[in-house]
């Protein structure tokens, strides 16, 4: 569409004449020396990372339980129990073997959008954690964790990192699919500032760390 | 071409509105709480976060290096945009950017929309340009919702709503619900929320969403979100729509990380805000297959031009300088008359419209600095302040205003010493008819808004430099008087 | 030392008091103070209303004025500040290199009145007697600009006799703000009564500040109010002693 071009060059051009007039050219900097003296490792020790992360998790109001690897079914199926589950609806790479039996499971590219958001909840595991802020990240998995109510997540010690540079550099290798940070269950503080859970998304957030 | 910001180019001036927000009590109270609340918080969480000032400085300086190198930027996220399968349009103003997006819904055929918050649609007026084409336009934000069914403006850049107190919104909510039954908890509020929307989320085909950034490298999108609703409108419609000001570009993704850090913080006084989406292009069997974004130039370009006030474009939309204000606190956003309020609305508004509209603005200001102290990406919004005002007495049509004329006649007695004194003794003696029982009850014309509420000393006697120059005549005296006895 | 006063155009007018006292305290610690009759004013009304070009000429008199003084000491703040803020950046424009090194040169040596004291003099014990009951308003350039953090309130401490309370709200704008409590006359009234309630709280005599401009305007609304608190400049506080006190 000519137009269309025509508005391309036009903004184009003003930000050239623009940076011009504005002698901005003349004073640019490389993006490689731009200083980053903000942490960017670890300061703290594993010990005192994780309990960073699950005190952070819990100021969100998740409710984190603790798994082995040769005992996650059974604590998946504790947690299900808890909240009187029968079923979720499972992303696509959760590993066969750590769903209990007892359970009705479906994955999740099984599953419609209307299914999931009468689906009593949603179990998958992520990508990376950061403990300084509570949060998990997702890969993938977008519809699932976002319709239905409950939302399981499972986390590997070693999946949690400190800081969020960290984090984002665990990341950069899959930085052009779909990424979710969730940091506890939806909320909103928009009713007198007045922070309220549960919004649109997931209303109850359970974890169960591994190590 | 034209450029839009809302309805601030029809806005009074900030004083008129000021004048009679005052006056309203609930407003007031609630603005206070709310403003209390959010420094109050991020105030403990800035102070945990210790490279903060270093995490400023970085943002400051990837923001600055963008805009020296923004054609450069924006070229690079539309070839990478496209090629993972999204299509990128450039809008000069609203009316283009409005038009491009009236003819992609309806090349898809909808009828209605479902919306993430962005200022930036309200900057167009995209709402309205929807209804005259036969588009309904779902708010899905639950302060713009509240807007949007209270057929009211926006107050706050990251809480349109914060006006409103819960018992305001329980009563909208019943109205434009139709329900029978409903609290005024918060909770209960936002369960009435949840229902009615949850069945817009399933249905509606074509979401639109704004971009809190656009990443250069890889041509992704990042949306900064606390309910719910961006996940829901980014992932579930078939379309998507992303409407984005040319500034809202980072070099990388690699950038997130300080960003991430700074804009949570800052906005909402948390660690990291519940959710953060981040996509590229169209991922096949996954969300939205087609995907538009619409790059927004409308007076962008104008600020950038500017050296002194380019740094506006830093922005990412926190509102700390909002929460901090001491200004807002007292009058709220919409004495500003744009969509963009408080510190950051008073020298962006003005801006966009390359001085043409707004021009109170950049005077609703005491400058105390406090915007300037929790900016997360350092817009020094004291110096654009005074800068704009320099340009407002500049562009003058008249420099026959009795302030003006006022101003050049303070200059000249400040043009020597002599003057000075001169002007004193004329004002000790020019007073006395403003003066009685010792005070100056009232003065004339605009000076009488400080007598209006302040009572004031008349000049003293004798001035500082009058008193010295006595003292300077009596020892001099007293030393000839030494030296010849 | 010699102390060169810049007084402001706004302390000579209206606060002679306060010069006074400036001189007064300068003296009893042993120093002599010298006053350029010539100056008048930094600039700062002119440049934050916009009238950047009228003040061109006052912060070329300031310079030309001072510069080759040993320290300039100023019972003013947000003058401090202006002068630190903006008279670089004014050089700059004016693209003159003689104008540009005076003010480089100059700036160290420019003081606003605590930090004289303190920072440069080495005290916080000036020997003061001031048996009042005090509270302390942090002014925006004070805080901002200038980064006196304490400094004003060590002083104080130090007074005999002084009863100093905390101010609550103490770093929020009184709502002076220069040609702001005029053209803005509804705003600035609506945050002075912010202010003028957490003074009255203290229950305090005194209200005291570094700056002559928040206390013209805060003292406006205490005495309209009738409340019977009084506003007195830190220097006047700070010169006060058991044989000359302060009005």
């Amino acid at each position: 569409m000519p137009e269309a071009t025509n508005s391309r060059e036009a903004v184009l051009n003003r930000i050239r004449a623009a940076n011009t007039t504005a002698n901005a050219i003349a004073h640019r900097t490389n993006y490689q020396t731009i200083e980053r003296n903000y942490e960017q490792t670890a300061s703290l020790d594993r010990e005192a990372i994780l309990k960073a992360f699950l005190d952070h998790l819990r100021e969100y109001d998740a409710h984190i339980f603790d798994a082995k690897p040769d005992t996650l079914a059974a604590a998946i199926a504790e947690v299900l129990k808890t909240s009187h589950q029968k079923s979720a609806i499972v992303a696509d790479n959760f590993p066969e073997e750590n769903l209990p039996a007892g359970f009705s499971w479906q994955r999740e590219s099984e599953t419609t959008k209307d299914q999931l958001n009468t689906a009593e909840g949603a179990i998958s595991g992520c990508e990376v954690a950061i403990a300084h802020t509570g949060t998990i990240i997702l890969r993938g998995a977008r519809k699932l964790t976002l319709l239905p109510d409950r939302f399981l997540c499972v986390v590997y010690e070693d999946q949690i990192v400190e800081t969020v540079p960290e984090a984002i550099a665990r990341l950069e290798q899959y930085k052009t699919e779909t990424l979710t940070f969730v940091s506890g269950p939806s909320a909103t503080a928009d009713i007198e500032m007045t922070r309220i859970r549960g919004v649109h998304g997931p209303r109850f957030l359970d974890v169960i760390v591994v190590r | 071409m034209t450029i839009r910001v809302g309805e601030a180019a029809e806005a009074p001036s900030f004083q008129k509105v000021a004048f009679t927000l005052l006056d309203d009590t609930q407003l007031r109270k609630n603005v206070r709480h709310a403003t209390d609340v959010i420094t109050g918080k991020r105030a403990v969480v800035v102070r945990e976060q210790q490279d903060w000032q270093q995490l400023r400085s970085t943002a400051s300086a990837i923001k600055q290096h963008t805009l020296a190198h923004l054609d450069d930027y924006l070229l690079q996220f539309e070839a990478a945009c496209t090629v993972a399968g999204g299509q990128v349009h450039w809008a000069s103003d609203a009316d283009e950017a409005n038009r491009i997006i009236v003819d992609l819904v309806k090349q898809y055929g909808g009828k209605e929309v479902i919306k993430v918050k962005t200022m930036t649609s309200d900057e167009i007026g995209l709402n309205k340009a929807f209804e005259a084409n036969g588009i309904h336009p779902h708010e899905t934000d639950l302060a713009d919702m509240i807007i949007q069914l209270g057929h009211d403006k926006p107050s706050h850049i990251v809480a349109p709503a914060l006006h409103k107190n819960r018992q305001q919104v329980r009563e909208i909510f019943m109205r434009e619900m139709g329900l029978s039954e409903l609290t005024d908890e918060p909770q209960d509020l936002t369960n009435a929320a949840r229902h009615y929307l949850r069945e817009k989320f399933l249905k509606v085909n074509i979401g639109f969403s704004g971009a809190n950034f656009l990443l250069a490298d890889t041509g992704g999108v990042c949306v900064v979100e606390s309910e719910g609703n961006g996940r829901m409108c980014l992932t579930l419609p078939d379309v998507l729509i992303t409407l984005a000001g040319i500034e809202k570009v980072i070099p990388s993704f690699r950038d997130l990380e300080a960003f991430l850090q700074l804009l949570p913080r800052s906005a909402t006084g948390e660690r990291m805000n519940p959710y953060n989406s981040l996509w590229t292009g169209v991922h096949k069997g996954d969300g939205p297959q087609h995907f538009h974004v619409v790059l927004l130039d409308n007076g962008r370009t104008r600020i950038l031009a500017d050296p002194e006030a380019r740094q506006t474009l830093h922005c990412i939309r926190c509102g700390a300088c909002l929460n901090t204000c001491p200004v807002y606190r007292q009058t709220g956003g919409h004495a500003y008359g744009s969509i963009y309020s408080g510190p950051i609305g008073a020298i962006v508004t003005p801006q966009l419209f390359d001085m043409q509209h707004s021009q109170s603005l950049p005077y609703a200001s005491s400058l105390c600095g406090a915007c300037y102290e929790v900016c997360p990406v350092k817009i020094n919004i004291p110096e654009v302040l005074i800068h704009l005002r320099g340009r407002v007495v500049r562009e003058q049509q008249s420099g026959a205003s009795l302030e003006a004329i006022g101003m050049r006649a303070m200059a000249r007695i400040f043009s020597s010493g002599r003057r000075l004194e001169a002007a004193q003794r004329l004002g000790r003696i020019g007073q006395w008819p403003f003066v009685s029982e010792g005070w100056v009850k009232h003065l004339p014309g605009m000076l009488g808004n400080w007598t209006a509420v302040r009572d004031l000393r008349p000049l003293p006697e004798q001035s500082f430099r009058s008193w010295w120059r006595e003292r300077e005549k009596a020892s001099a005296k007293t030393h000839s008087k030494e030296l010849s006895s | 030392m010699r102390i060169s006063l810049f007084i402001t155009c706004y302390n000579d007018t209206l606060f002679p008091e306060t010069g006074k006292s400036v001189v007064r305290l300068l003296e009893r610690l042993g120093h002599h103070v010298e006053f350029p009759l010539e100056q008048t004013c930094c600039g700062q009304m002119h440049y934050n209303t916009g009238y950047q070009t009228e003040a061109m000429p006052l912060m070329q008199r300031f310079i030309e004025i001072f510069k080759d003084v040993e320290v300039v000491c100023i019972p003013s703040s947000s003058c401090v500040a202006m002068i630190r803020d903006h008279y670089p950046k004014m050089a700059e424009v004016t693209g003159d290199p003689a104008l540009i090194k005076a003010v480089e040169d100059l700036l160290p040596r420019v003081y606003e009145l605590s930090e004289l004291l303190v920072n440069k003099l080495g005290l916080e014990d000036v020997n003061a007697y001031y048996p009042h009951r005090v509270t302390y308003h942090a002014s925006c350039h004070s805080l901002r600009s200038l980064h006196l953090n304490d400094l004003p309130l060590r002083l104080l401490r130090k007074v005999r006799g002084i009863d100093l309370v905390e101010l609550q709200g103490i770093d929020q704008c009184c709502g002076f703000g220069g040609t702001f409590a005029v053209k803005n006359g509804d705003v600035s009234a609506a945050m002075l009564a912010d202010k003028l309630r957490c003074v009255e709280n203290t229950r305090a005599e005194v209200c005291t500040a570094v700056d002559n401009s928040c206390l013209m305007h805060i003292f406006g609304g205490l005495h309209r109010q009738r409340t019977g608190i009084k506003t007195v400049h830190i220097a006047e506080i700070l010169a006060s002693t058991e044989d000359e006190a302060a009005q």
